[in-house]
């Protein structure tokens, strides 16, 4: 599974970013979940577990969709969707969301906690702890609980009790603070199932592998269709996860380009950004060495994006490294950019993507002009947009500040 | 290598039959000058060790008593070069001056630079509890080179294997994390707290190297009672407590200072 990929160390290393900058209390909750995933990876009834529920529960393969409308507006380079926005709960995240669940089971815990900001991992988290009889809390900062009640009331549905974070910004780096605290707690019963790539090791290297199928299932699919590997392959980044899914499978594969476009906000020299890796300087953040918005005294600084789920001052340690080789180029787009191509897909292709996809399609956009009309760009559609409908609507005013048409 | 104040000061406590106090205070809390006051009321009422806190915005290790401290440290505008200046006058009561602090501001800071300005301010070491030995290379080098005690923590989880690492890595003393969970009172001394001494003690049989316990202390009887098996007692929300209840800083004060006497007779009866 993961032969042709550049693995970490055995301390979780990527270059010199990530490793584990956690409490001792947690070290051993961590090496536990290191060796079951270890043992997990290579045992075959695992995967066939794993994969029926991907098959039969979650909807894989996602589809690959060429946009030849959206396309003729990027330089008429072929735009080809991964269409990770069809998956059951909407998003990516379902991949690791039913991985993580089954180790759980296997590590013989009852009990799940997680982190979400927007709720895209809230909600695929009370999925799979319904679906495989798990308690489940999740952690969301307050600001967010009532940006999206719909999401709350979804969780709630599924059986998973929501607690608002109301200390520090409220928001999702202090949800992850408050899950950490119930993990070192409760973390003889309770896996803290993380949503993104980023955090202590392993969940970087986890995360990365359990959505491992998302470029593997693409780089098939592209082959098929083209003939050829893409030009360049395309993903928004916030922490980072679903773009370590698409990029993963196709980082051996020199010829193509890899883009991660981070959430700029209103600028990514604006101080009102998000966007780590091109405004971020190198530092310790939720567990590893990595890209961080922070201040000279090392305080992490707001982050700020439209995108709630791109919404966090720093990113996975993976990306850090690919960054730091030139593997990989990482651009930021701001909130308008981003905006522009959401309401050119929906017009363009009947698609509504997520706000954070959204991201990535404004950054095809700009390659498309880039890399000119014979160019095959890849775009990961990490998510679905059902869950920014009330944001776009008043953005683009079609709705007052009280949602009302 | 000549003893570190911490060294002296535990080996002081360990001949007079008792254990150490050692008192928590985030530096900048309520702000810089207060936070001076308040650790003079600390050493006052007799602790005879106190970690400086480094305010940080993501204290991921604190309940909601740090956090509110520290929140409102770094809401008056303190800055590590305030904690240097707080570490100072901390030394300069006599008390053995610690820094505890998570990594991202030490990093930030410059590692060796850190090192360097807090042994000039008379600092005698740092605790760092979200740094494991494994990721502290740079660390152990700056350390040595000014001259500073490295505390790391042991939790009740943590396996034989990690407690010799980690007890080995550590000088001054290392720290017993009473219980998993985060800082805070509680009503009773965990149980897991007199089985990770006694396991601790038998990975630094060889060294001496002191056992300090923290987490969820915050009464003389339970002081009291863990003085009675480790060589010091770390108290820390219980004087952010008195500190935020107080209507005026001279009545935390006096608070203050009486809780630490009160403590100061605990680690005295054990």
């Amino acid at each position: 599974m993961s032969h042709a990929q550049p693995v970490p160390d055995d301390r979780g290393h990527y270059g010199r970013f990530g490793g584990r900058f956690a409490p001792e209390a947690l070290i051993a909750a961590l090496d536990e979940v290191e060796a079951e995933w270890a043992k997990a990876k290579d045992d075959p009834a695992f995967h066939a577990e794993f994969d029926e529920l991907l098959k039969s529960y979650a909807g894989r393969p996602s589809l690959l969709t060429e946009a030849r409308n959206f396309s003729q507006h990027a330089g008429g380079a072929r735009i080809l969707l991964k269409r990770e926005d069809l998956n059951h709960t909407g998003s990516h995240k379902i991949n690791n969301v039913l991985g993580q669940a089954l180790l759980t089971k296997r590590m013989g815990k009852t009990r799940v906690i997680a982190e979400t900001g927007a709720g895209q991992h809230g909600v695929a988290t009370a999925t799979a702890c319904a679906l495989m009889g798990l308690d489940c809390r999740i952690y969301m900062g307050e600001e967010d609980t009532k940006r999206q009640a719909l999401n709350v009331a979804r969780m709630e549905l599924l059986g998973a009790e929501v607690v608002p974070v109301t200390i520090g910004s409220r928001t999702l780096k202090d949800a992850i603070n408050e899950t950490f605290r119930d993990w070192v707690a409760n973390v003889d019963h309770t896996h803290y199932l993380f949503g993104t790539a980023a955090g202590p090791h392993p969940f970087p290297k986890l995360v990365r592998d359990l959505h491992f199928t998302v470029g593997a299932e693409a780089r098939e699919q592209v082959l098929e269709l083209t003939g050829k590997l893409p030009d360049a392959v395309a993903a928004c980044v916030g922490g980072g996860s679903n773009a370590i899914a698409i990029f993963a499978a196709f980082i051996p594969d020199e010829s193509v380009a890899l883009y991660g476009f981070e959430a700029g906000g209103e600028g990514a020299d604006t101080g009102r950004t998000a966007a780590s890796i091109t405004a971020g300087s190198h530092g310790v953040f939720h567990g590893a060495r990595t890209f961080v918005l922070q201040d000279e005294y090392g305080q992490t600084l707001p982050s700020h994006s439209i995108s709630a789920g791109l919404d966090y001052p720093a990113v996975g340690p993976e990306h850090a490294h690919l960054a730091d080789t030139g593997r990989a180029s990482y651009e930021a787009v701001t909130d308008a950019e981003a905006m522009e191509a959401f309401r050119l897909l929906c017009r363009t292709e009947g698609i509504i993507p997520a706000i954070e996809s959204a991201h990535a399609l404004a950054g095809a956009l700009k390659l498309g002009l880039r890399l000119g009309p014979d160019a095959v760009i890849l775009v990961n559609l990490s998510g679905r947009g059902d869950k920014d409908v009330n944001t776009a609507a008043a953005y683009f005013g079609l709705v007052d500040s009280e949602g009302q048409a | 290598m000549a003893a570190t104040t911490l060294q002296t000061k535990l080996a002081e406590a360990r001949e007079a039959d008792r254990a150490a106090l050692v008192g928590y205070l985030p530096a900048g809390f309520p702000d810089v000058e207060s936070s001076i006051r308040v650790i003079q009321a600390m050493v006052e009422g007799g602790c005879d060790v106190i970690e400086v806190g480094l305010p940080y915005s993501d204290p991921m290790m604190d309940g909601p008593t740090i956090q509110r401290a520290a929140d409102q440290a770094l809401a008056s505008g303190t800055t590590t070069d305030d904690v240097f200046r707080v570490v100072e006058a901390t030394a300069a009561t006599g008390a053995a001056a610690l820094v505890m602090s998570y990594w991202n501001p030490i990093e930030r800071f410059g590692v060796e630079r850190f090192a360097t300005e807090l042994a000039k301010a008379g600092g005698a070491g740092v605790i760092t509890p979200d740094l494991i030995p494994e990721e502290a290379d740079e660390w152990f080098a700056a350390s040595d080179q000014a001259g500073l005690d490295r505390i790391f923590l042991v939790a009740p989880s943590s396996t034989d294997r990690r407690l010799e690492l980690t007890t080995r890595a550590s000088s001054g003393f290392v720290y017993a994390a009473s219980l998993m969970g985060v800082t805070g009172t509680r009503t009773q001394v965990a149980d897991t707290a007199a089985t990770l001494v006694r396991r601790t003690r038998e990975v630094t049989a060889e060294s001496g190297l002191p056992i300090c316990v923290g987490l969820g202390i915050s009464t003389a009887s339970q002081a009291a009672e863990v003085a009675a098996y480790a060589d010091g007692v770390i108290v820390g929300a219980g004087f952010c407590q008195r500190i935020l209840d107080a209507p005026d800083l001279e009545t935390g004060l006096i608070a203050v200072r009486s809780f630490a006497e009160e403590l100061a007779g605990g680690v005295r009866s054990r």
